[in-house]
């Protein structure tokens, strides 16, 4: 360890925290669900898919981008207004597990329906920034991280923002610290339920756009979930905070396993490293970095 | 007639074992003479695996309240324990080696499982995804599991007992057949003795069952350890039995989704659940196919049938939590009270 290349070593740790800024980005669409409904909503990477591809092509189909986006989001609040209809309101008073299932039956739904109607083919995404790394003191910083992790910061800074200054925020921290008392003040609980899951289709829109431009639009979009779970168990699934803080955590030690000792493993391992990680951590501190409930711990 | 005495009426006549010995002695005698090739190796040897998964994920998940989204990673360590068995020990039994593939998929449930002495509910929940994504990562990275093949890929042995060959698609279904009966048996059993007491106190209430007595963190490991035994045998069965050639990436997610699935709609706690759960889950997609290409013809292709089927499967588990929460096995019930009251009325 003697020449240690201390440039390279920082190179791989920005592009580990920037990666990690993606898993937050999928990992706060969850985070959102789960503070007001007490829902793990796994279906949170097929609308993520069900977004991008729907923009995808609505925009090959000649739409402007901006137009596009915006019908884009139209359906995703469609989607949000429908599964609380169809699916949270009969399920109302029941376990949380039994809505985690109902969420997996959904990611089945959205992901056969975006294919359905939208193909399987896989479709190119061009946001119009050039993944082309740039030179910082020596270290290689990729463009197109460094544009997500400003959109990230962004759409955090606005949700916090909406979360405390707006009546809406207000009324959605009522129903995450109580949904009993929330009900008894007279908040409508289904119109925040379906509020809720439009923003969550919001994240998923953004976080689809941009990891769609980084793989492609197409169905392993939807495995994003499976990157944004160790996030969300290491910064507790109700903290936004704990979703960044995870997320550039996960992306940072994730990279630097892969980069120094992945070659003893024989590579790869970027498909599960993310999940020890979260696990020895959750031995520690069984609620994550930032979760406040107890009540899940032994 | 009041409703009391109509309740009491209905099951009461026939003894416990007579269904399962009665459904047994058609499975044995009546199916093997009529089947068609196409009704085992599509229909029942399928049915047969993923119901013995089924009743292990069941232990688990519906007995003992531990929600597991990694089985189909005991299904591969099941079959690629039992493939290395056979091909390195000389003269080990098929049957032995079905058996000490239960163990080591037993032991790798319950390391797996520790995460569940200071986890639960969705942190548990998404803990056991690790077992999912390291197992296949592991066997798909070191090739020392699948005899140096390439991708993983294993065929299975020909299955034979004491100089019995089971090569056929009869010989496959009756051999699975026998071993998803034991194990169902041994399963059944177990939910009815002291454990699997002990696994209901601690899936209703962790505190209550450790204030009388139940040593909870042994029986969650227990649970996991037990659960993982049955599955990996299930894990055999689907490899030797149905498909014959397995490799790492076919024991994916959503083969463990399939396997949860089976047991949301069939009925959680029920070990008559997985078999319902896995009969439908079977038939789903064959009827589909057909009713598919029949409607639409030839714009039915098979990616639509992927994506139709994905639908349908999703559809169905939200209409099963919503309207029948308690899966085909309380739905099946209701209607056999339902026929024999009236029955006995008229």
């Amino acid at each position: 360890m003697l020449d240690f290349d201390w440039q390279f070593f920082l190179e791989v740790l920005i592009g580990g925290l920037l990666s990690g800024v993606m898993y937050s980005l999928v990992a706060l669409g969850f985070v959102l669900v789960y503070k007001t409904s007490g829902v793990l909503n796994f279906a949170q990477g097929a609308m993520l898919l069900f977004a991008a591809l729907t923009f995808v092509s609505l925009v090959e189909k000649g739409i402007p981008f901006a137009l596009a986006l915006a019908i884009t989001f139209g359906v995703m609040v469609a989607i949000g207004i429908a599964i609380e209809r169809v699916v949270l309101r009969p399920l109302t008073n029941r376990p949380p597990m039994t809505l985690f299932m109902a969420t997996l039956g959904l990611s089945y739904i959205l992901e056969g329906a975006a294919q359905l109607i939208w193909g399987t083919q896989v479709h190119g995404l061009d946001l119009g920034i050039d993944d082309i790394p740039f030179e910082v003191g020596g270290v290689l910083i990729s463009q197109f991280d460094l544009f997500a992790a400003s959109v990230a910061a962004v759409l955090v800074l606005l949700l916090s923002i909406f979360f405390r200054y707006t009546r809406i925020g207000l009324a959605f921290r009522a129903v995450a610290d109580d949904q009993f008392a929330a009900l008894a003040v007279g908040l409508r609980l289904p119109w925040i339920w379906a509020t809720v899951w439009a923003v969550a289709g919001l994240v998923a829109l953004v976080a689809g756009l941009l990891w769609g431009a980084r793989l492609g639009v197409q169905f392993s979009l939807s495995l994003v979930v499976l990157k944004a779970l160790p996030v969300l168990v290491l910064g507790g699934f109700d903290s936004i905070p704990g979703a960044i803080v995870g997320g550039l955590l996960i992306g940072a030690t994730e990279k630097l396993a892969e980069v120094y000792i992945g070659e003893y493993f024989g590579g790869g391992i970027e498909s599960w490293f993310a999940y020890v990680v979260a696990l020895a951590f959750l031995l520690i501190r069984p609620s994550g970095i930032f979760g406040q409930k107890l009540v899940e711990r032994v | 007639m009041t409703i009391a005495t109509l309740e009491a009426i209905p099951t009461s006549y026939t003894p416990r074992w007579l269904t399962p010995v009665l459904l047994l002695g058609i499975a044995y005698l009546i199916i093997p003479l009529v089947g068609t090739s196409y009704l085992f190796e599509a229909i029942l040897l399928p049915f047969l695996a993923l119901s013995l998964a089924g009743v292990g994920l069941n232990i688990l998940t519906g007995y003992a309240g531990q929600v597991s989204l990694g089985s189909a990673a005991f299904l591969a360590v099941g079959a690629f324990a039992a493939y290395n068995f056979n091909l390195r020990i000389d003269g080990l039994p098929i049957l032995g080696s079905i058996f000490l593939s239960g163990v080591v998929a037993a032991a790798i449930g319950i390391v797996f499982g520790l995460p569940s002495l200071r986890l639960r509910g969705f942190y548990l929940a998404v803990s056991t995804l690790a077992a999912q994504f390291f197992v296949q990562w592991a066997l798909t990275k070191f090739s020392w599991f699948s005899n140096n093949s390439a991708s993983g890929v294993i065929d299975a042995p020909p299955l034979s007992i004491a100089g019995v060959e089971f090569n056929s698609a009869v010989g496959r279904y009756l051999f699975s057949l026998t071993i998803v009966a034991v194990l169902t048996f041994l399963a059944y059993r177990l939910v009815l003795s002291q454990t699997g007491r002990n696994f209901i106190a601690v899936r209703d209430n962790e505190t209550a069952a450790r204030i009388i007595g139940v040593p909870v963190l042994k029986t969650k490991l227990i649970a996991f350890g037990v659960s993982s035994f049955v599955i990996g045998i299930a894990g055999v069965l689907w490899a030797f039995a149905y498909l014959r050639t397995v490799e790492p990436a076919g024991f994916n997610l959503d083969r463990s989704f399939q396997i949860l699935f089976i047991i949301i709609i069939g009925g959680l706690a029920s070990i008559r659940g997985a078999f319902f759960g896995a009969a439908l889950l079977v038939v789903t997609p064959l009827i589909l196919s057909r009713v598919g290409s029949f409607l639409l013809g030839d714009f039915f292709d098979s990616g639509v049938l992927d994506m139709s089927q994905r639908i349908v499967l999703g559809g169905l588990i939200i209409l099963f939590l919503i309207l029948e929460p308690d899966g085909l096995v309380s739905f099946w019930d209701r209607i056999r009270k339902r026929t024999t009251t009236r029955l006995l009325r008229q």
